[in-house]
Parts: structure tokens; sequence; C-alpha cells
């Protein structure tokens, strides 16, 4: 066992810098850490590139930042619930890039595992084409999507152990795992830690190996 | 009944025992409400579940909800996963059936839902994965707009969420297939006539042999 991995929110603020591309696991903010979100709010970083599924609530989840106005990019399938994401955007205030949410997936699984892209039929003929490859294989047209990269992913695991093995229950695990693999650093936020032993190995969705920093948060 | 309720259960007579069907958010979603007798579907919800139940009643439940962030039910044959396969599911082949709504739907199965350029830039969500990936998709909507504008076109003028992607197109007036050669009428319901139908549909249409008709009680 390496040296512990446990993380107060100041060390975890401390790891935060202007004009950081971040992952944020969560759908909707099921499975997003809300505890760490404040902390980056507290923080006031700036400039920021985010990539989460959606854009949050105005006053939840990465809505939060977006609000503050850290956020410079924001990389997402949906932002239909967070009203500030489109005036924002129509001020030319915060850049949006709208990525079909299966190929926003299988961008971050292809970073996580090296990967130089993926072929997709999704967004054939649509505005997502624009840009991009259309390469041809076995008769069929596809899409090169590139892998997307992060500086640091701010994920959350219901429980895990203090080497970072983690277990998302139910839908809270949707990017969360996804992520873990994507970025340089891992953040992992958890609402109940165990010694190790304690977390049935085979049943852990957040891989210990791949996090570099705990947090016990409590429910926001 | 409503026009939400007369599409959601003409709709629900296209799913059959036993398919994986993913519902939209909204209107789709009450299609579940309206399976026949015998007819069991197990429902996608894109988010990472098979198996979602109803809509949960009492407090948030983080940890089990579908694509609108909503506290949900999950049935005992359910099973929780991540994005990547969830949307394998959904691209590589294994979902039966979509149900969605859209903005514009036109004679050659294109549709446009995710974007009014300007105005309303929600995002696609999943839906260009499903439409692209789902072996039938059956598109959803009121026949026309609220200013009695017909919604199938002969060419949708917004962005497109998906091209020729859309196999049948169920309002509270007509069920219509989209053909290789444009859209053929199928069905009318029970209050209205081909005559009307044709009138409100700006996309040309052709009859099937037999016109049949579907319930609004």
């Amino acid at each position: 066992m390496p040296k512990s991995k446990l993380t107060t929110l100041d060390e975890f603020k401390a790891l935060l810098k202007d004009g950081m591309t971040i992952m944020v696991g969560g759908f909707m903010t099921d499975g997003t850490p809300e505890q760490l979100i404040n902390a980056v709010v507290e923080s006031g970083v700036k400039n920021l590139t985010l990539i989460n599924n959606d854009g949050g609530y105005p006053e939840r989840g990465i809505g939060k930042l977006i609000a503050n106005g850290q956020v410079k990019k924001l990389i997402a399938s949906h932002v239909g619930l967070n009203p500030t994401v489109a005036k924002l955007m129509n001020s030319g205030e915060m850049e949006v890039d709208l990525v079909p949410q299966g190929t926003l997936a299988e961008r971050i699984r292809a970073k996580g595992a090296g990967l130089g892209g993926i072929l997709t039929q999704t967004g054939l003929g649509t505005l997502v084409q624009e840009g991009k490859q259309v390469i041809e294989s076995e008769g069929k047209k596809y899409l090169l999507e590139v892998p997307l990269a992060a500086d640091l992913a701010i994920i959350e695991a219901t429980y895990a152990d203090k080497f970072g093995n983690g277990v998302n229950i139910g839908t809270t695990r949707n990017f969360n795992p996804l992520m873990a693999l994507a970025a340089d650093k891992v953040v992992l936020g958890t609402y109940k830690l165990h010694e190790l032993g304690e977390v049935d190995p085979s049943i852990v969705t957040i891989y210990g190996v791949l996090v570099d920093h705990i947090v016990q948060i409590e429910e926001m | 009944m409503d026009a939400k309720q007369i599409i959601s259960k003409r709709v629900a007579l296209e799913l059959k025992d036993g398919e994986l069907v993913n519902l939209g958010i909204g209107l789709p979603t009450m299609v579940a409400d309206y399976l026949p007798e015998g007819v069991e579907v197990i429902l996608q919800s894109e988010n990472g579940m098979i198996g979602m139940g109803h809509i949960a009643s009492g407090p948030h439940n983080r940890n089990f909800t579908n694509a609108g962030g909503t506290s949900v039910t999950i049935l005992p044959h359910g099973a929780c996963f991540d994005s990547v396969f969830s949307f394998s599911l959904i691209r590589g082949g294994h979902v039966d059936s979509t149900v969605l709504g859209t903005l514009e739907v036109d004679q050659h199965g294109n549709i446009a839902n995710y974007m009014i350029p300007g105005k309303m830039v929600p995002g696609m969500g999943g839906a260009m994965d499903l439409v692209t990936g789902s072996r039938k998709v059956i598109v959803v909507t009121t026949h026309t707009d609220k200013a009695g504008n017909s919604k199938i076109l002969k060419q949708c003028s917004l962005p497109l969420t998906g091209v020729a992607c859309c196999d049948l197109i169920v309002t509270e007036l007509a069920v219509i297939e989209v053909t290789p050669s444009g859209l053929k009428l199928l069905e009318i319901a029970d209050n209205t006539t081909v005559e009307e139908v044709i009138a409100k549909t700006e996309a040309p249409l052709t009859l099937a042999d037999t016109i049949k008709t579907f319930t609004t009680n």
C-alpha cells in the first residue's frame, strides 16, 4: 500500500489552477460529488474547460461553476435544464461544444484506453459532422471522433476503501469510471470510507489504481 | 383523451412483448402506461439502467434516476451500468425500439429535435445515438404546431438530429410509415378523415390499400 491518498478539502483546492480542463462525473448531478464542486467554487479558479454529461442545474452541480463565471468552455451533451448555459452561450461569455452523449462517453474512453479515436455513425449528415473526417470501413461511413483528455477528473463513488477502490450504487455510475481513466489526476469523492479489504473486489466500479486523491465528502 | 394520451395509447401497440425499449423524456414516457395486457417491455434509460420502473414518489433518490434526472424505481430484472455500456446497447443495435418527440420530421425520415438556432439550444443528449442505433425509431408529435402548421414536412428546416432515421410517425390524427419512396398513411384516428389528415400534412402522403382507424377513447 503506497502513501495515503486521503486528502482534505483544502488540499484538494490547492490542486486547482486557472485554465485547467476538468472532467466532472455525474448525470444531471446524480453521481456528481457536490461538496467537491463547492470547493472549486470557493477556490475561485477561472477559465476552466469542463467536460460533463450536461450543464447541471443553475444552482446545482457544475451549474454553480457556470453561474460563478469560472467556466470558459463547456463540453457536454445536453444543457437544456440549465438556462444559464444558453444565456452565457448566446452572449459569447462561454463557449459550448455539444457532443452526442454516446460519442462523449466513447471519446473519454478512447483517451483512457490509449486509442487514437473512435468511428461512429452517430452525427453523420448533421452539424456534428462539420470539420470531421469521414472514414469508410467495410462499406459503411463513419465519423472519426478524437479522444478527450483532462488535467483533472472529479468523480464520485458511493463508498470506497482507502486505496480508492469504489462502488457506485445504481445510476450514479454513468461517466465516473470512464473519467477515472482519462485524466492526468483523479480526485475521488466518497460518502463512506472503508478500511482496506472491506470493499468486495468483485463489485468495484472505480479502480483505486487510477485514483490519486480521496476526499471523504457529505451528501449536500 | 387528449392528444398526448391518444398518441401514447396508439404507440403502445407498436411495442412487442419482451422488447428492449428507450422512451424519451416527456410524452414518450407516457407510452409505458398504455401497454396492452400481456405485453411487457424492458425499458432502457440512457443514463445507465435497464428494467426501469415508474417515476418514484417521495424525496429525490439520486441513486436511481432517469435520463431527465428524476427519481425512478428499478424492477427486479433491472441492472445498472456506465455510459459506455449504455450507448453500446444503443448504437450496437440491441435496443429494439426508441420513441422520441420532435420539432420537425420530414418525408425522408429526417428528424430535427435538438435545437432552434439562436433561440433554444438544449443539445442532443442521447438522441443522435438513439436514432442512429435503434432498430426501430418511432417519432411522436402533435400533427400540427400551436399555430396550426404541419410538423410533418417536405424537408426539415432545423439542424438535423438524424438523417433518414425515422421508421414510423404517430400523431393524434395518423400513423404514417416512412418508406424509401416517401410517407405512407397507414391509419387515421376515429375522429378524423383521410382528407383532413392530407390537408394538415405538408409532406405528400401515399395511401395504404386499406386505411385502418385507431381509437381516441
